[in-house]
């Protein structure tokens, strides 16, 4: 026989088997899930979810697709949070510090209170990347959110009201475009697609017979 | 957390893993499969090859084909709402051009459509940016290095999908994919480079040359969020959490339009448009012979159903990707897409007393064919509910390219696995194939348009780009290919049309005549929308379970 646990669906009680995530254990329960769910593998950041064991102070956050129930879990989802998004023309800005001053001029008010860092669903430096941030040191930013799923618990725990992932993402989107190094051999090869150069070669292989371009496939030669 | 046995079996592998890193780093691998071999390993393993599982069409288009039984059912199923109760002249939405799906390719779409001046909406059933697009782990192909040009990834493409691909589709697959990419590029797509800008590109499963390009292992993330924050920062208007549920044509027979349904309230609304791209993705939820999938919740071949009604033949229906690496163990993540880029860099496939029975980067349908018949043959592990695996044995990849290269190439893998208590670093993971991409889907043209007049396709809802087989990375190329592609057309054909003054669901009607004449009686309604999980709940399984709709 499985092993049951009770949990607490927005208060009311289910039991169900020990072995599931808190989102497969909703739909054991007879959910049909709408709100909360989306990838079920944690990269879409939908089923972003409080909840806090009986006996315990601490309200814990959590991917619902990629966390196990447990005993005596008080279970509540968050899936949608009034963040914060600015709108803004990304061939115009420039990677400078004012841009976050003039779009995100909150995430000066940080205290340093770190619950973001603590409530991050991927275990993300969530306060640092802020701090680089602050400093426009955006390829730093960059790489340390990189892995955020944009769920929103961070913003959710912030006293200072700042929209962690928003920010993180305009870091992201500066570094891709302006702070990367430019790709040499990317511009030459749309330089000889947009002058026609590429186009004989495919006129070529295109008029081959069926049997020539399966031994042309299978006699390929392989880049080690 | 492995069990006992797995944890013998795991003794197996690493007592083999020297000899065969030796061999590895000698550029030896195991042997590539002869063109007969595929054929053989394909014919007597891959699930597109059980006839029991499919069905012929009996109404539509594609009357006379065959399709998985699950697609059989919805294409010939009731309409949501019956076309008489449906008011048309009320019209809550206007606009030039209508997007259905808010993925990557009808994000795409719609800045391109927006970018020619189009007014653009999306409607999307869940959240913008819900979509497979999302979990793409791997990469995206373009053939931009000097040693690689569009016609060599032309012929990669054309021998993956088994010939079977439509040239002209390849043709403007290969040609747009460093334009493609330049433009992410300059959306601001964190992609890996080297310090002096060169792409860091590697193998996927059949490519002759090095072409995927990455953002670590969070690509279709990256992209998705990208693209996302454009819609918005464009003010593109996004309608989510309501679904189409139906085309609405002109006099003309001409796309005019969709049936739309709020998912929460099932409010119904009407959207005139004067052109319509269906970017609905796929079809993992279908769950076709009972496999698990990699896909996204929303993956219901909802836009196969739509078009099928308005009258759009589908191409290649009938075939599908079972992704050879899902995860087979722990229960948590069955079905979870383990990305091929964990053999890209390194990770061969073992069996369970640690011989690589094949090799690792086949094509997907023969890598899946390969696993699938190496369990049949007694060499896979024993997972859950009668399950089976075999290992991929991950900790190779530090050994090869040095500790900390799985933390950076493909973090969320690991992750993934260490909420589980597996360390992928330490430790070989379990993998069995998982339903992973629909390979077939709505015929299209090389403008993107469907057989029925302005009603564009986008993104894995089209059929015939992939022929029988996609490579890895080609998807997240189709769906910007294809949905910028789709944008530029639908938005200038849009231009050209003056509506008719009339919106009609004739062909729905129509279609319910056909299927009263075809005899189909079924209680089936489509498309599907969601699916519906209740993890083996013995209260539900009873036949007169009461379950809210």
């Amino acid at each position: 026989m499985e092993k049951m646990v009770n949990i607490y669906l927005y208060g009311k009680k289910y039991e169900v088997p020990a072995s599931l995530t808190i989102m497969n254990a909703m739909e054991y329960a007879g959910y049909q899930l709408v709100r909360g769910v989306g990838c079920r593998c944690g990269f879409c950041g939908a089923c972003a979810t409080i909840y806090r064991i009986k006996g315990q102070n601490e309200l814990k956050t959590c991917l619902a697709c990629q966390t196990k129930v447990e005993d005596n879990m008080y279970i509540a989802t968050l899936p949608f949070f009034p963040l914060v998004k600015q709108p803004y023309d990304i061939q115009k800005i420039k990677p400078t510090e004012q841009i976050m001053m003039q779009l995100y001029p909150e995430i000066y008010s940080c205290v340093g209170c770190n619950a973001c860092t603590k409530a991050c669903t991927q275990d993300l430096k969530v306060m640092q990347y802020i701090a680089y941030a602050q400093r426009g040191e955006y390829e730093k930013c960059a790489e340390e959110s990189f892995d955020c799923v944009m769920c929103g618990v961070c913003s959710s725990r912030c006293p200072a009201g700042i929209t962690h992932p928003q920010v993180g993402l305009l870091a992201r989107r500066l570094t891709g475009k302006y702070l990367a190094p430019e790709t040499e051999h990317l511009l030459a090869r749309v330089a000889e697609i947009e002058a026609g150069d590429c186009e004989a070669a495919l006129d070529e292989i295109m008029a081959k017979t069926a049997e020539e371009l399966k031994a042309l496939y299978n006699n390929r030669d392989f880049e080690q | 957390m492995y069990t006992q046995e797995m944890l013998e079996s795991i003794k197996r592998v690493e007592a083999t893993r020297a000899a065969r890193l030796a061999d590895v780093k000698a550029g030896i691998h195991p042997r590539r499969m002869t063109a007969e071999e595929k054929v053989q390993v394909k014919k007597e393993n891959h699930p597109d090859y059980i006839a029991s599982q499919f069905a012929e069409l009996v109404i539509g288009p594609n009357r006379g084909e065959r399709v998985p039984l699950e697609l059989a059912e919805m294409l010939q199923a009731n309409p949501r709402v019956n076309p008489k109760d449906i008011d048309l002249s009320k019209i809550d939405y206007d606009v030039d051009v209508l997007v259905i799906g808010g993925g990557g390719s009808g994000s795409a779409a719609a800045i391109m459509a927006h970018e020619k001046g189009a007014n653009v909406m999306i409607v999307t059933k869940l959240r913008h940016g819900d979509a497979n697009t999302m979990m793409a782990e791997g990469g995206i192909q373009a053939a931009d290095k000097p040693n690689d040009s569009p016609a060599q990834h032309y012929l990669d493409v054309m021998g993956g999908g088994h010939f079977k691909n439509v040239p002209d589709l390849v043709r403007k697959l290969v040609t747009d994919a460093p334009i493609c990419i330049k433009w992410l590029n300059d959306l601001g797509v964190m992609f890996d480079k080297e310090a002096d800008g060169t792409m860091v590109t590697t193998h996927g499963g059949g490519t002759s040359r090095k072409r995927m390009h990455a953002c670590k292992d969070y690509s279709g993330a990256e992209i998705m969020r990208v693209l996302r924050d454009e819609v918005q920062n464009r003010g593109i208007p996004v309608v989510d959490f309501t679904s189409a549920i139906e085309i609405i044509k002109d006099e003309k027979g001409r796309a005019a339009g969709a049936v739309l349904m709020n998912m929460e309230t099932g409010e119904l609304l009407i959207a005139r448009a004067k052109t319509v791209i269906i970017a609905t993705g796929g079809a993992g939820r279908m769950h076709y012979q009972g496999f698990p999938t990699s896909n996204h919740y929303g993956a219901t071949a909802d836009g196969l159903v739509l078009a099928y009604r308005a009258g759009a033949p589908l191409l290649y229906a009938y075939t599908l990707q079972y992704h050879p690496t899902g995860a087979a163990y722990p229960s948590q993540i069955f079905g979870a897409l383990v990305t091929e880029k964990v053999r890209s860099i390194g990770a061969q496939l073992v069996n369970k007393d640690g011989e690589p029975f094949m090799y690792s980067l086949e094509t997907r349908d023969i890598c899946a064919s390969g696993v699938i018949r190496e369990c049949k043959r007694g060499g896979g592990v024993d997972t859950f509910n009668g399950g089976q695996g075999v290992w991929l044995d991950s900790p190779m990849i530090d050994m090869i390219h040095g500790e900390g290269t799985i933390e950076k190439r493909i973090p969320a893998m690991l992750r993934m696995y260490l909420k589980y208590g597996i360390d992928m670093r330490k430790q070989p993971i379990l993998i069995y194939p998982t339903l992973h991409y629909q390979n077939g889907g709505i015929k299209i043209g090389v403008n993107g348009m469907s057989d029925v007049e302005n009603l564009f396709v986008a993104g894995e809802a089209v059929g015939g780009i992939h022929g029988e087989n996609r490579l890895m990375g080609n998807s997240l190329l189709d769906i910007i290919v294809f949905g910028r592609n789709a944008g530029v057309h639908a938005a200038a054909a849009a231009k050209e049309v003056t509506l008719g003054k009339k919106l009609t669901l004739s062909h729905v009607k129509d279609f319910m005549k056909e299927m009263k004449a075809a005899g189909i009686k079924t209680d089936a309604v489509s498309p599907k929308l969601l699916p519906r999980y209740t993890h083996g709940n013995p209260v539900f399984d009873q036949p007169n379970a009461k379950l809210m709709k």
